[in-house]
């Protein structure tokens, strides 16, 4: 050992478990980050997993943050070094004055391990074997051995975890009594032969308050659910799947008639992400609401329907998932490089609605309005989740409803109107707000139908290709996109405590991290207004914001600044002023990245910090 | 595509059916397509068949994709409406409008280009899921709107205008929709009326996947000494292996067929098909049968047509879904929202 101090750190660590895939641990460790939340300590897990099935590495990480930043931190305080396929690396990012914990039922050499951490060897192996026969259960129990011992190093409260259990295993009690044999099994291990607890600890607190822990996908779904979407067409792909199989799962709970037991919904597995859009362009057109999600390759797919969309005035609504690209990419690793993609998705003059939730409580929020915007614009809207915010469980406050809230179904014409005699021409502009008024097919039986399609047409829907009637209609489209401005989320503005100059634009999964950043620029004596972009078309007030200040920082998850690029191109401003703060390695953003390089910026542009000024 | 409004007048003395409507009323606008094209008299015959079976024309929706064939939607059944969507995708818009509501009958018209090409994969799943349809192929073998390039049915060997031999094998739709399971199948020959009209008209009465088949010769690209899609070699090889009366209403059959010679079979709607055999030995009920005597036939150069399969008893994509019988698109918040005890409860499950 060094002279390097062990760290010591109450309920403020970083825990990385290391794993195989396929070998069960997910459950082990969820369960370790539950317990945590159950002391009332905020937790910030993040799966780290490959594009695979079974036998590859995966790695579960559990930020422990009293003070709620639910940003990935960086670093790592304890490695749970389960797998020997990552072992060197694993050993190697374990924080000096760390721990390792790790199965020592083989000895390892000692050039295996590092002197400035603390090594903490529990027999697990030969734990399980010698209580467990079967290889399955071997492999399973070793994962609730390891949560138990790890309960007596940690300082946890085995009841906790014990309550835990027996919500899970509830009505299974072989299950439930067997797994808490093995919590104890570890935790007893540990506790007599180990010196508990270590400098990290958990100690019980009131910081999570009514809280809810759970997945942007699920969330999203759920919004789909009480958005009242009834058609749902999806093709499976990666970080998506899980929205199509959560509404899946939140409709057998909420959606079927409770006389007849008949489904409320309709759920279709498509061929490709081809297909599921044009399922949902059709239920969307004959007046229900429908939702597809995907990722990029899938958005990629789906561009010449998305075009029809927006020139043929159909509602649709799609939730992209967004993963590292371009082509395959990394598809189990977390970016926001879709942007540009879905903001002029297909050929031609298009603009198109995107939507960006920065966590599941507005992801749930965001996916019921998405159906209410797509109604009432006629238009695709974009629900923009990525796989940081989809695919892992986070803090956020509880999901909310009005229950006097009706459903907007935008302009549509029925047959008492048009029987008043109601001028309907499918793209007349009547209100010149750009919305032209629609009919669902079947009506009436002498008025209101007309053809739909994706060539050029008049305002009463008949085929053109005349050039001002066409230019007509690009017009008003564009009109169309002015009226969204304001019925799309405004973004959110905090101002620094002292007035400054520089501000920062962010948006969607960079949002626990941009906060935390915020605190730790000001320690280095940045002030910095934020400002949180919550949707395209931007309201008028991002222009405001940028009018404000000298500098603004656009952070992002993408190589290209994206989001940089839209800000540029729409409000026809210098990009001098924007200045572009990127990260792209398939991570999730950090504050402290955030907080470097917007740092290292703000000393580049000789800014001095008012503390040295002062001083 | 047309903007040419045909004029409402016409002869007061116009025969009108139950429901009151003239032929007229199931017209669309004119077409715009070559004087002589077989999709006109397809587009005919969908008009007759609708007339005949007294469709409210507004309960219709006709949906097409890109092409010649999928001009057509607006040239039949003004009242109704229409979509013309993406090239090669008409089925899956077809499948998201027919889950939107379950109750308007599903019109989906599509070329060989649209369907054995570019849309061949939605073709094949949307049979299989068993969409309560009427898909029309208006099946040319050639590629019209650009001009005469072979499409994927065109025969391994017949000509295109400008002498190109085609070196490719051909789909045969026909073939492809027994193997996925459509639970009616049919080909007919657009210049054959008094086989098309009933066929339309059954389809339209069965409940499930309905697919016909309809070689349509192209006027202007296909209709020359080589092709295998033209007015005289369909005429020369059509192979009828039935003929079929629909027998719309639920009063007793009167049968005036020669004993053994006639099969009336019963559809979901009640409507009833009366079936003229013409080969004695085919039977419409026999999937695997159909599939080998189409092969055998086409071995031969023979283009077998009629009512080749049906399953009376078929379920659709609703009935698998499992899905109320409310149309989905007039349901509202009040039944589709759990609302704020539900969440609350939600909520709770996840702290």
């Amino acid at each position: 050992m060094s002279d390097k101090k062990p760290i010591s750190s109450v309920n403020d660590f970083v825990v990385r478990f290391a794993n195989v895939n396929g070998s069960g641990s997910a459950s082990a460790n969820e369960m370790f980050a539950r317990a945590i939340l159950r002391h009332g300590v905020p937790v910030s897990p993040r799966n780290i997993f490959p594009s695979n099935i079974q036998g590859l590495p995966t790695w579960y990480e559990v930020r422990v943050t009293e003070e709620g930043h639910l940003g990935a931190r960086g670093g790592v305080d304890m490695m749970v070094a389960m797998n020997p396929q990552t072992w060197d690396k694993d050993v190697a990012g374990i924080e000096p004055g760390g721990y390792l914990f790790y199965d020592s039922t083989k000895p390892m050499p000692s050039t295996k391990f590092r002197d400035d951490i603390t090594v903490i060897g529990v027999p697990l192996t030969a734990i399980t074997n010698s209580t467990y026969t079967d290889p399955r259960q071997r492999q399973l129990f070793k994962n609730i051995i390891y949560l138990g011992a790890l309960s007596a190093l940690l300082d946890m409260d085995p009841k906790l975890i014990e309550q835990l259990i027996g919500e899970q295993y509830k009505g299974k009690e072989k299950l439930l009594s067997s797994n808490v044999h093995a919590l104890h099994l570890g935790r007893d291990w540990a506790l007599q032969n180990l010196k508990c607890p270590l400098g990290l600890r958990i100690k019980k607190s009131d910081k999570v308050g009514d809280r809810i822990f759970i997945e942007g996908n699920s969330a999203a779904a759920l919004g789909a659910v009480y958005g009242g979407a009834t058609v749902c067409a999806w093709y499976p792909i990666t970080p998506s799947s899980s929205v199509a199989e959560a509404f899946t799962a939140h409709c057998k709970k909420y959606r079927h008639d409770p006389q007849t037991g008949k489904a409320k919904y309709a759920i279709v597995q498509g061929e490709d992400e081809l297909a599921s859009i044009g399922i949902v362009i059709g239920a969307s057109w004959n007046g229900a609401r429908a939702f597809t999600a995907t990722s990029g390759p899938g958005i990629s797919l789906m561009t010449e329907f998305i075009g029809l969309s927006y020139f043929a005035e159909i509602p649709a609504v799609i939730m992209n998932i967004q993963r590292a690209g371009p082509s395959t990419g990394m598809p189990t690793r977390t970016q926001q490089c879709d942007i540009i993609a879905c903001a002029y998705a297909s050929h031609g003059d298009t603009k198109h609605v995107l939507l960006f939730p920065e966590d599941p409580a507005e992801a749930f929020e965001f996916a019921a309005a998405a159906f209410d915007l797509a109604e009432r614009l006629q238009t695709t809207i974009f629900l923009m989740l990525d796989l940081d915010i989809g695919m892992n469980h986070r803090l956020c406050r509880p999901l909310k409803w009005d229950d006097a809230k009706q459903y907007d179904r935008g302009k549509v014409m029925t047959a008492e109107m048009l029987d008043e005699g109601r001028d309907f021409g499918r793209y007349l502009d009547v209100d010149g707000d750009g919305i032209p008024y629609r009919t669902y097919p079947g009506t009436h039986p002498t008025k209101g139908s007309y053809f739909t399609r994706g060539t050029s047409r008049d305002r009463y829907a008949r085929y053109s290709e005349e050039g001002s009637v066409y230019a007509d209609n690009m017009q008003r489209l564009i009109r169309k996109f002015e009226t969204a401005q304001d019925m799309v989320p405004r973004p959110l503005q905090a101002n620094a405590e002292r007035p400054t100059k520089y501000g920062v634009i962010y948006f969607g999964s960079t949002s626990p991290a941009m906060d935390e950043a915020i605190g730790l620029l000001e320690t280095r004596g940045h002030q910095l207004d934020r400002l949180r972009i919550r949707a395209f078309p931007f309201h008028s007030s991002v222009a405001s914001f940028l009018a404000e200040h000298d500098f603004v920082y656009v952070v992002e998850q993408n190589r290209d600044a994206q989001l940089r690029q839209l800000i540029v191109n729409e409000n026809g401003i210098d990009p001098v002023r924007l200045v572009p703060i990127v990260h792209y390695d398939g991570t999730p953003i950090t504050a402290r990245y955030i907080a470097k390089a917007i740092g290292d910026h703000q000393d580049h542009l000789k800014v001095t910090p008012l503390r040295k000024a002062v001083s | 595509m047309t903007y040419i409004a045909k004029p409402k007048f016409h002869h007061p003395g116009l025969k009108k059916n139950e429901l009151g409507y003239t032929h007229r009323d199931y017209e669309g606008k004119i077409s715009t397509l070559c004087a002589g094209c077989g999709h006109d008299s397809i587009t005919a015959s969908i008009i007759e068949a609708c007339y005949e079976l007294s469709i409210e024309p507004h309960r219709v929706a006709k949906i097409s994709g890109i092409g010649c064939s999928s001009k057509t939607p607006d040239y039949f059944l003004g009242n109704s409406h229409g979509f013309n969507t993406v090239h090669g995708r008409m089925p899956s818009v077809l499948t998201g409008a027919n889950l939107a509501n379950r109750d308007l009958i599903y019109l989906g018209v599509s070329g060989d280009g649209d369907s054995a090409s570019i849309g061949f994969g939605q073709f094949a799943h949307s049979i299989r899921r068993g969409v309560n349809m009427t898909y029309i192929v208006e099946n040319n073998g050639v590629y019209g709107l650009t001009k005469g390039q072979f499409s994927a049915t065109a025969d391994r060997g017949s000509k295109s205008k400008k002498g190109v031999t085609n070196t490719d094998n051909a789909i045969d739709l026909v073939a492809i929709a027994l193997q996925l399971g459509a639970t009616f199948v049919a080909r007919s020959f657009s210049g054959d009326k008094t086989q098309l009209v009933p066929l339309i008209a059954a389809a339209i009465g069965h409940k499930g996947a309905s697919f016909i088949d309809v070689i349509s010769p192209c006027i202007a690209f296909n209709n020359h000494a080589g092709s295998t899609k033209s007015f005289d070699y369909v005429r020369e090889h059509n192979d009828a292996v039935n003929r079929l009366d629909v027998l719309v209403g639920r009063d007793p059959i009167a049968v005036d067929y020669a004993p053994g010679t006639v099969q009336v079979v019963e559809q979901h709607d009640g409507s009833k098909i009366a079936l003229r055999k013409i080969d004695a030995d085919y039977d419409p009920h026999d999937r695997l049968g159909a599939q080998t005597f189409l092969a055998r036939h086409a071995a031969k150069g023979q283009i077998v047509t009629g009512l080749l399969y049906v399953d009376p008893d078929a379920e659709d994509l609703h009935a698998h879904l499992d899905t109320v019988e409310t149309p989905l698109n007039t349901l509202e918040a009040d039944t589709l929202c759990p609302g704020s005890a539900a969440l609350d409860k939600f909520n709770a499950s996840l702290r």
